[in-house]
């Protein structure tokens, strides 16, 4: 049956082992461990200052953690996140991941234009065609609903919501294979993130594109999350099937965050 | 294709002073392709519980459950996800959808997810939908603000889309009128007749006698009050 098949080929996308980083005395995150698969969108929920941040952050090698190990399957095998040397990692920040920041200053340049924030991204994989650049970049507001028309505007322009949109298109439009995403839907109205979630499980779908989504939402790890991750003071107290954490959670701390919902 | 042995389920409390909720023991019974199983038992007595376990949304605390050849008490969430992937099919009581997809879309997905293509996927959606009497003036609006009978046809639209060879539902007949009801049987017959292992829970004995082969009382499952 094709299900052996799919479990057996490949390796995984992503393989990280006792990732242990500290402010100080102060637990930013300890002893996470996991692998993600390609095609898979893997959830992180837990209170505030539990550490997703901080994790995220490790992950995409922004910050260099005390402990562990981070390995990527590059198209040309696997490679240690962790020793890479800084232009290696931005290239590979530049093709094969893309990061959503939580707060939208952090990921868009606020002096340059919507169209050229989508733009950049393409230029820095090696479009040149300045209409095709543009085109791309007009779909791409189009897909996460800013107004075509205001592609020359800049962000500093834009409500919190539309910065975050801006964002993620920027993010999403050289088809990288993983995106980080630090709570991409907090400032949106629901109509929009719903649109969103809908073009995430899309490019999942067509794309094998794999997702890091940190969120306090319980119902959009639902709808996007095939795995859950829930952290408490810097620890993973559990981990599993979406579902599964959310309708029978084991742990104590779960067993609060999901009775605290009216309904997921 | 389902095969449970000695199956024991306690829900642990930690939110209620850590109270231990023993709901299942040592369940036992089997689906053969082509059979399709009743569970019944009073309200409260284990019927959904069973059947999450075997979707895999409830851990099993002992025993052993085999879906397709997968042993699903020890199986990765990698597998699980895997097995639901055409395989396993479920159509639960109530529809949980991302806002504002269209109908359509939403019950063409599991094929899409197969990588079947979009044209072939949205035709068999569609046809499925007019069999169960979905008005094609809603197929491009989201189901979200459908009545609940309307919902829950979608829901089984969504799960019958795909021939899975393993099939669980929760009451799929629960809020039907009578022909839609009549549809909803006719297919599950038809999943049967097409090999399909089916595990349904049916309040209506009506439905029950039409589609099952057997019944399987849960309440033999249930502990006995300590
Ligand atoms: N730069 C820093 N210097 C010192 N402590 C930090 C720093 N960044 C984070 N921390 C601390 O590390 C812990 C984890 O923070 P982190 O930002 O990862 O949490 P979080 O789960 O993302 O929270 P939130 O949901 O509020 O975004 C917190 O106790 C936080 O105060
Ligand atoms: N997630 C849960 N946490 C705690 N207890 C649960 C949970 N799910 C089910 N139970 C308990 O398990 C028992 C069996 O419930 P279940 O829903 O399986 O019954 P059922 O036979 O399907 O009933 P009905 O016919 O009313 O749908 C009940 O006592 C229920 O309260
Ligand atoms: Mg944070
Ligand atoms: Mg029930």
């Amino acid at each position: 049956m094709t299900l052996i098949s799919t479990i057996a080929a490949d390796r995984p996308l992503l393989h990280v082992d006792n990732l242990t980083k500290s402010y100080g005395g102060r637990v930013g995150c300890a002893d996470v461990g996991f692998d993600l698969w390609p095609g898979e969108v893997l959830g992180i929920v837990g209170e505030s200052g539990s550490g997703k941040s901080t994790l995220l952050s490790c992950l995409a090698g922004h910050m260099a953690p005390d402990q562990g190990t981070v390995v990527f399957e590059t198209a040309s095998g696997p490679r240690d996140v962790l020793s890479l040397s800084e232009p290696e990692r931005r290239r590979l920040a530049r093709t094969d991941w893309a990061y959503v920041h939580q707060n939208p200053r952090d990921g868009l340049r606020m002096g340059v234009s919507a169209g050229g924030n989508v733009g950049e991204r393409l230029m820095a994989v090696g479009a040149r065609h300045y209409g095709q650049i543009r085109e791309k970049a007009s779909d791409w507001l189009g897909r996460v609903e800013i107004d075509t028309g205001r592609i020359d505007d800049r962000p500093s322009a834009f409500s919190g919501g539309m910065q975050q949109r801006l964002q993620i298109a920027r993010n999403l439009v050289t088809g990288p294979r993983l995106v980080f995403m630090d709570e991409p839907t907090g400032g949106l109205d629901v109509s929009v993130q719903a649109r969103l979630l809908d073009l995430l499980r899309g490019l999942v779908r067509q794309m094998g594109l794999s997702v890091i989504i940190v969120t306090h939402d319980l119902a959009v790890v639902r709808l996007l999350a095939d795995r859950l991750m829930v952290m408490k003071s810097g620890r993973v107290v559990e981990q599993g099937l979406t579902d599964q954490v959310l309708d029978d959670p084991q742990h104590a701390y779960t067993q609060l965050l999901v009775s605290s919902v009216l309904q997921v | 294709m389902i095969e449970i042995r000695n199956l024991s389920k306690a829900f642990t409390l930690h939110t209620q002073g850590g109270t231990v909720l023993p709901v299942m023991e040592r369940a036992s019974l089997s689906v053969q392709p082509g059979e399709c199983v009743g569970l019944i038992g009073a309200s409260g007595s284990g019927k959904s519980t069973l059947m999450r376990m075997i979707w895999g949304n409830y851990l099993a605390q002992d025993g052993d459950i085999r879906v397709a050849g997968l042993d699903l008490a020890r199986a990765t969430p990698r597998q699980i996800i895997a097995l639901r992937r055409g395989t396993l099919g479920y159509v639960s009581q109530f529809l949980r959808v991302v806002p504002r997809v269209p109908t359509l879309q939403v019950v063409a997905e599991p094929l899409l997810t197969l990588g079947i293509s979009p044209d072939v996927a949205e035709a068999r959606a569609a046809a499925l939908l007019g069999r169960l009497n979905i008005p094609q003036r809603l197929w491009s609006l989201s189901p979200t603000t459908f009545s609940g009978g309307e919902q829950q046809r979608v829901n089984i639209a969504r799960g019958f889309v795909h021939p899975c060879p393993v099939l669980l539902l929760d009451e799929p007949t629960a809020s039907l009128d009578a022909t839609n009801r009549a549809v909803v049987l006719d297919l599950i017959l038809q999943a049967k007749a097409a090999g399909a292992a089916i595990l349904g829970i049916f309040h209506d004995e009506g439905a029950r006698a039409t589609v099952c082969d057997r019944t399987v009382d849960v309440t033999q499952f249930t502990p006995k009050a300590a």
